[in-house]
């Protein structure tokens, strides 16, 4: 017997046991909808992350005030005393290879153009900020070095803020007051988009951190220029960790912290990040792994539970086959063909109802979801070798019946 | 002109088992020559050895020594492959309970044998109705065994039985779950199987279905006691 022909009859032997055929992909259909779902959130999410992370810039330095050991925060970022402007200018000296610095100092409040308002975030920063960030302006102009020393009281704005404030038109030259201080829109920030954490990068406005200091943020303990973080690009062909060193001794010194003791403040490189990342993914992929082979071996045991009581009620039927030719392997391909295609058939069911799952998370959940082929394929590979493995045992033990004594079974 | 070969040669035949410790001769030594075109009965009480006979003809058990020749071919020695081709060219099998697939069109269950043979398509379909028609069951080939009355669906198994074309066809006691009407209906279309050349040995325990074929081997404490053809039984 062909095949083809032996795939045909074992297809109408699960036609003709409906319920039972569905019942058993139950478990297949189950574990491999649980799977995709996992797998397609957890894809989404460090897609995002990455995104994130590319938008910052991979040659990016971030130091904050705090420290933070390895074991645990022992106090938190900010609570310690700030850095200032001569710690930036003394970085930009005597650090050779950092291509761009800039301070930030955030404050936030409202922002108003004609009769409508916006509440956001608004950071002081230095010209270099552009370059340090890798964050051009779309529209008008960069904030300059001359804006910061002259306090001029300008601003770029980010796109979500020039959507909401000036709806279509342009908004440059236009003026807005914030914190009641009027500042000229000088330009607009090309778009970034979400960060890692979901929030909108868009929904910001930089002013000079000169004036920001004076006119929006408030005195900072007893330094005169605070600065409360910088972001630092390193030049290109630089050695991240070698900058990163060099940072932190420049301010140790500054700080009169002596080398080796803990030091009250943080400066993260981007590939920690992605190291922090990368660690992250691989054990969310390990547990991905594990619970997929669990799920699918509890699958299995179910096909393969199904299959040896239908080897068993349909005995007689096995012994008709064999009385009117049917050789043992012929039985054993039919019965092994019918459990992989209960496992694929369960299989492809659960890839639909893991997409829609995820589909239903993406969609209420506003949750970034990708499908990566990859665990299309393995999740039909997978539960189709699930198939071959538990239906193995059933359908050999129907191949090896006795022609009469299944024949003769009641 | 070449020799005619006998369907079945059973020599010195037994089938021996152990039930806990006793034995079970099922067969003790039977010989029985069966030429092409007989329509023979194999009679006798339960356990007397008439379907172990039946069973090991057919190539679905073994005996315990002797020999079976079936259409000239010594069933001594054959694997279990072989005896699988063997029972789908030359034997075609009908039982007491029809066997047929429940929920599978008569044609589907008529076709069964052929896809063992790997015949399919056209040629399939058009062997199939006319084992079909032979039975006399063309008009109802498409429905399910449930849609059909006994004695119609022992003639589908007969149908299912001839497709391939055997050379002999084993009946199992193939009245014993029929009415007496149906019965006579099956022994009919047997007997006229058998005008038209086929070979056919029926297991029953009934005299008046045995007394459809033309000889009757009486079996007992697994031997023939006693082999009667037609017309001697018509002088008796």
């Amino acid at each position: 017997m062909t095949l083809f022909a032996t795939i045909i009859v074992a297809l109408e032997a699960l036609r003709l046991n409906a319920l039972r055929t569905t019942l058993a992909m139950l478990g297949i259909i189950i574990g491999v909808a649980a799977v995709i779902t996992m797998a397609s959130i957890s894809t989404g999410a460090s897609q995002r992350v990455e995104q994130f992370i590319s938008s910052l810039g991979t040659n990016l330095l971030i130091a904050r005030p705090g420290s933070s050991g390895m074991g645990g925060r022992q106090s938190g970022a900010g609570t310690s005393q700030s850095f200032e402007e001569k710690d930036v200018t003394a970085l930009r000296n005597r650090v050779a290879d950092i291509a761009a610095i800039s301070g930030v100092v955030n404050g936030s409040g409202a922002i108003v153009y004609g009769n409508k308002n916006w509440q956001t975030g608004v950071q002081g920063v230095h010209a270099d900020y552009h370059v340090a960030r890798a964050w051009d302006v779309a529209e008008g102009s960069r904030l300059t070095d001359e804006d910061i020393r002259r306090k001029a009281k300008v601003a770029v704005i980010g796109k979500t803020i020039a959507t909401e404030l000036f709806g279509g038109q342009s908004p440059i030259g236009e003026r807005i007051r914030i914190k009641n201080v009027p500042f000229e829109v000088i330009g607009v920030l090309e778009e970034k988009g979400q960060s890692g954490m979901g929030r909108d990068q868009d929904d910001t406005i930089l002013v000079p951190i000169s004036t920001a200091r004076t006119r929006l943020a408030g005195r900072e303990g007893s330094v005169a220029e605070p600065v409360q973080m910088m972001f630092i690009s390193v030049r290109d062909g630089a050695s991240m960790a070698r900058v990163q060193e060099e940072v932190e001794a420049v301010l140790m010194e500054r700080r009169n912290i002596r080398p080796g003791d803990q030091a009250d403040f943080d400066v993260r490189n981007m590939s920690e990040f992605i190291q922090a990342r990368t660690a992250t993914q691989n054990t969310m992929g390990m547990l991905l792994a594990t619970s997929a082979a669990i799920s699918l071996v509890v699958g299995g045991i179910g096909i393969m539970n199904i299959m040896l009581v239908s080897v068993t009620e349909r005995t007689r039927e096995i012994g008709l086959r064999m009385a009117v030719g049917a050789r043992g392997r012929d039985i054993l391909v039919q019965f092994l063909v019918e459990a992989i295609t209960l496992c694929l058939v369960g299989g492809l069911v659960g890839l639909a109802v893991g997409a829609l799952c995820s589909g239903l998370v993406a969609h209420y959940a506003e949750w970034p979801v990708v499908m990566d082929p990859v665990y299309v394929i393995l999740a039909l590979f997978g539960s189709a070798t699930v198939g071959l493995f538990f239906g193995f045992y059933p359908a050999r033990r129907a191949s090896k019946l006795n022609p009469i004594d299944a024949l003769r079974y009641e | 002109m070449s020799e005619i070969i006998p369907v079945i040669e059973a020599r010195g035949l037994y089938r021996h088992y152990y039930q806990g410790s006793q034995v079970v001769k099922a067969l003790d030594g039977v010989d029985v020559t069966i030429m092409p075109g007989e329509f023979v009965a194999v009679m006798g009480p339960s356990g007397s050895g008439k379907s172990t006979f039946m069973n090991i003809c057919g190539a679905l058990d073994q005996p315990s020594g002797g020999s079976v020749k079936l259409d000239g071919r010594d069933l001594a020695g054959m694997s279990r492959d072989d005896l699988a081709d063997l029972r789908n060219e030359v034997i075609g099998f009908v039982f007491q309970q029809f066997n047929l697939l429940p929920r599978t069109s008569a044609i589907a269950n008529v076709m069964l044998p052929l896809r063992y043979a790997g015949i399919s398509g056209p040629d399939a379909v058009a062997l199939c109705e006319r084992a079909l028609t032979a039975v006399d069951l063309y008009q109802r080939m498409d429905h399910h065994p449930n849609e059909l009355s006994g004695g119609q669906q022992q003639r589908v198994a007969i149908a299912r039985a001839l497709v391939t074309n055997p050379k002999l066809i084993f009946a199992d006691e193939p009245t014993g779950a029929l009415d007496s009407v149906t019965t006579v209906e099956v022994l009919k279309l047997f007997q006229r199987l058998n005008a038209e050349g086929m070979t056919i040995v029926m297991v029953t325990h009934d005299a008046d279905v045995a007394a459809y074929a033309s000889r009757c081997l009486h079996f007992k404490d697994g031997r023939i006691i006693d082999d009667v053809r037609q017309s001697e039984r018509a002088a008796q």
